[in-house]
């Protein structure tokens, strides 16, 4: 199969869905005829009919409150929130409706959220935000966050096929990264991925900062330090055993997100490694990510972001303990 | 210049049963379509469940519930509602509509679980057509919509209706499931049951201007009926749900009514409202009405009468007492149990370390 850009890939992942299963529907802002302002769903509407792919009037949280009363009729809901900083419009429906109605009623909710996220993209304010925190931090929701094409297509039909509901964040930045990808492969959530093996640190990443670390690896291998990157690819659940092996090879790490470090994911991932890893580590866990402020205008966002310099400061931080 | 606003002509089979002012036209009334036996019977549930509702406020005061929110005055929309719908019609309720699940058929001492702090959810939704209460204003009201889209879909003849307060209408999920509907011409019907306080707040503090007539921006009719005349619900819903059924699309109907009790047992109305409002109410009391109304047409007489009295002491007695001999279930599934279909590792873990935490003390 030729490489494929993320993008296409989740177009593919969701054709194979409708293809799959008649339950399935795909809606949101703009998903029609313009095929989404990213092109995700470009054709899905010819193909699959109005139906079961449709535009919605403006309204997120509309878009989230008739995903659950479809997934209550029988379907299986696959909503679009068109940017990462609309979501908040929808949030009430999101946390308490779509997350707790399975515990209010014992009904599942198998409604996948796709959402957008994250910066490098020169944009105006609200569409480059990186909400996952808000959500992991809520019992009933499943948060997964792809870093490739190849785990975009699966991890989405793993989402699309769980009882429950999933947020799907996908790094818009990343949308234009290509590889070969093969449908038959698996990847269930809840399982990380080491996406280059090292020795000496382990960054842990998801979504759109794996390219980073992964670049920062290579930087590193030539002044002789080895990154060890893990690709969490789902936040909630959470694969610390793959976290926890790493370490017992690299007894030290830095993690990177694009969202604020203050009460960002990231706190969640140094505090389990603290509790159960304690004797593991060599070196204070670190964090790298988005300051404490709101994320920045177009011109000082790559300022504001991860990048291969923080990265490797903080691995030098990490070895610099014996 | 501007265009001309289009002004979305529908078919409207609720209006011409009304009156301008909202009551149901004595020729309306006398094509009804209930025989002797239906009329008695909406009477009888009215006087069950506000039995039940003022138990449930008794069992309250006792200690036994930890809140109650009565729904007295608003039993003619309870019941009026559920008879005029079919069984397989799905219903959104907020969270004062406990009349309306038991017409449904729940067993009303199995709902005061949620108000026992047992469960959040305890009767079986799909097996009623009843939404789980509803206790985030107007949040049910776009999975109604939802759910009436999807019925279309499925090519299915069930209509929705999705209940909920004057309040609720100042919410922004109210219009933007309205508006979804009109859309998506939703088979689904809007019952606001207007009883003219949001805890505190009165009606014209809430609204400026007519709920009803809202509808007709969302491409829809809407009508404000009298809420406490159990025909006019019964015709209105009726009416409204056949048009959906038709494939017509969304209904609004304005249902005037009044909440006699406070908004829960952890609110006193003497501190914003006065007692002459409320004795203007009684005078329009849904059962009371109904009831000289059946008496002078002959359909209740003193026996059946003091029969429903009889069956509603049994039915609030016997709800007290399966309330009070329901024990609590184990905690670990309380408290984990229906979270997750596919729960994470971590979360069985959880579960796992606190059923074990309980064992030991």
């Amino acid at each position: 199969m030729e490489p494929v850009t993320m993008a296409k890939a989740i177009n593919l992942s969701l054709r194979e869905a409708l293809t799959r299963d008649e339950n399935v529907l795909v809606f949101g802002e703009d998903v029609g005829a313009l095929g989404g302002v990213f092109r995700i769903t470009d054709g899905l509407q010819k193909a699959f009919g109005e139906d079961r792919v449709f535009d919605t009037p403006l309204a997120e949280s509309a878009i989230i409150g008739i995903a659950v009363g479809l997934a209550l009729r029988g379907f299986k809901p696959v909503p679009e929130i068109q940017f990462d900083g609309f979501i908040y419009s929808a949030f009430d429906q999101i946390v308490s409706m779509v997350a707790k109605y399975r515990n209010r009623s014992g009904i599942s909710m198998p409604i996948t959220i796709r959402v957008p996220f994250g910066g490098h993209i020169g944009a105006v304010e609200h569409h480059s935000e990186s909400p996952e925190a808000y959500f992991t931090h809520t019992a009933g929701l499943k948060v997964v966050a792809p870093a490739t094409p190849g785990d975009a297509y699966a991890l989405l039909q793993s989402a699309i096929a769980d009882p429950d509901p999933v947020i799907f964040f996908e790094p818009k930045a990343r949308y234009y990264l290509k590889e070969e990808i093969d449908p038959v492969r698996q990847v269930p959530l809840g399982k990380a991925r080491v996406a280059r093996e090292g020795s000496g640190v382990t960054v842990i990443a998801y979504g759109p900062t794996v390219s980073i670390a992964l670049e920062a690896a290579t930087a590193a291998e030539k002044e002789n330090m080895s990154l060890e990157v893990i690709d969490l690819r789902s936040l909630s659940p959470l694969d610390m055993p793959t976290v926890l092996e790493s370490l017992r090879k690299t007894h030290r790490a830095v993690i990177v997100h694009e969202a604020p470090v203050f009460g960002g994911f990231g706190g969640e991932i140094a505090a389990r490694i603290a509790d159960d890893g304690f004797d593991l580590l060599a070196a204070p866990v670190t964090r790298v990510g988005g300051m404490d402020a709101p994320y920045p205008p177009a011109r000082y966002e790559k300022l504001y972001l991860p990048d291969v310099d923080r990265i490797l400061e903080e691995a030098d931080v990490a070895l610099a303990y014996g | 210049m501007a265009e001309v606003v289009r002004t979305v002509e529908t078919e409207d089979p609720v209006r011409p049963l009304f009156s301008p002012t909202g009551e149901l036209t004595p020729e309306a009334r006398s094509r009804i379509g209930l025989d002797p036996e239906g009329l008695r019977d909406l009477y009888r549930k009215m006087v069950l469940i506000r039995r039940v509702d003022q138990e449930a406020l008794n069992l309250q005061r006792q200690g036994e519930l930890g809140l109650w929110g009565q729904y007295l005055g608003q039993e003619a929309i309870h019941v009026g509602t559920v008879a005029a719908l079919e069984s397989e019609d799905w219903i959104f309720p907020s969270y004062r509509e406990f009349g309306m699940a038991m017409c449904r058929g729940i067993d009303p001492a199995e709902i005061l679980k949620f108000f026992r702090g047992l469960s959040h959810g305890p009767y079986d939704s799909r097996k009623h057509h009843f939404a789980p209460l509803t206790i985030v204003v107007a949040a049910q009201i776009p999975h109604a919509v939802g759910f009436a889209m999807g019925s279309r879909l499925k090519h299915s003849r069930d209509v929705t209706l999705t209940t909920f307060g004057d309040g609720a209408t100042s919410k922004g999920d109210w219009h933007e499931a309205m508006n979804v509907a009109g859309v998506f011409k939703a088979p689904v019907i809007f019952l606001c049951q207007n009883n003219h306080w949001a805890i505190s707040v009165p009606l014209a503090k809430q609204t400026a201007g007519s709920i009803a007539e809202r509808a007709q921006g969302y491409g829809f009719p809407g009508i404000r009926i009298d809420g406490n005349d159990v025909l006019g619900v019964f015709a209105a819903v009726r009416a409204a749900a056949e048009r959906a059924r038709r494939g017509d699309g969304p209904y609004l109907i304005e249902a005037m009514t009044y909440r006699m009790g406070a908004h829960t047992t952890s609110d006193d109305p003497t501190r914003y409202r006065l007692q002459a409002e409320l004795e203007s109410w009684s005078a329009k009391d849904p059962i009371g009405r109904y009831r000289e109304w059946l008496q002078g047409r002959g359909i209740l007489d003193e026996a059946t009468r003091a029969a429903v009295e009889r069956e509603a002491e049994s039915t609030a007695e016997g709800m007290r007492t399966r309330l009070r001999s329901i024990t609590p279930g184990p905690a670990g599934e309380a408290i984990f149990g229906r979270v997750y279909g596919n729960p994470p590792d971590s979360f069985v873990e959880e579960r796992e370390e606190f059923e074990s935490s309980l064992e030991g003390s």
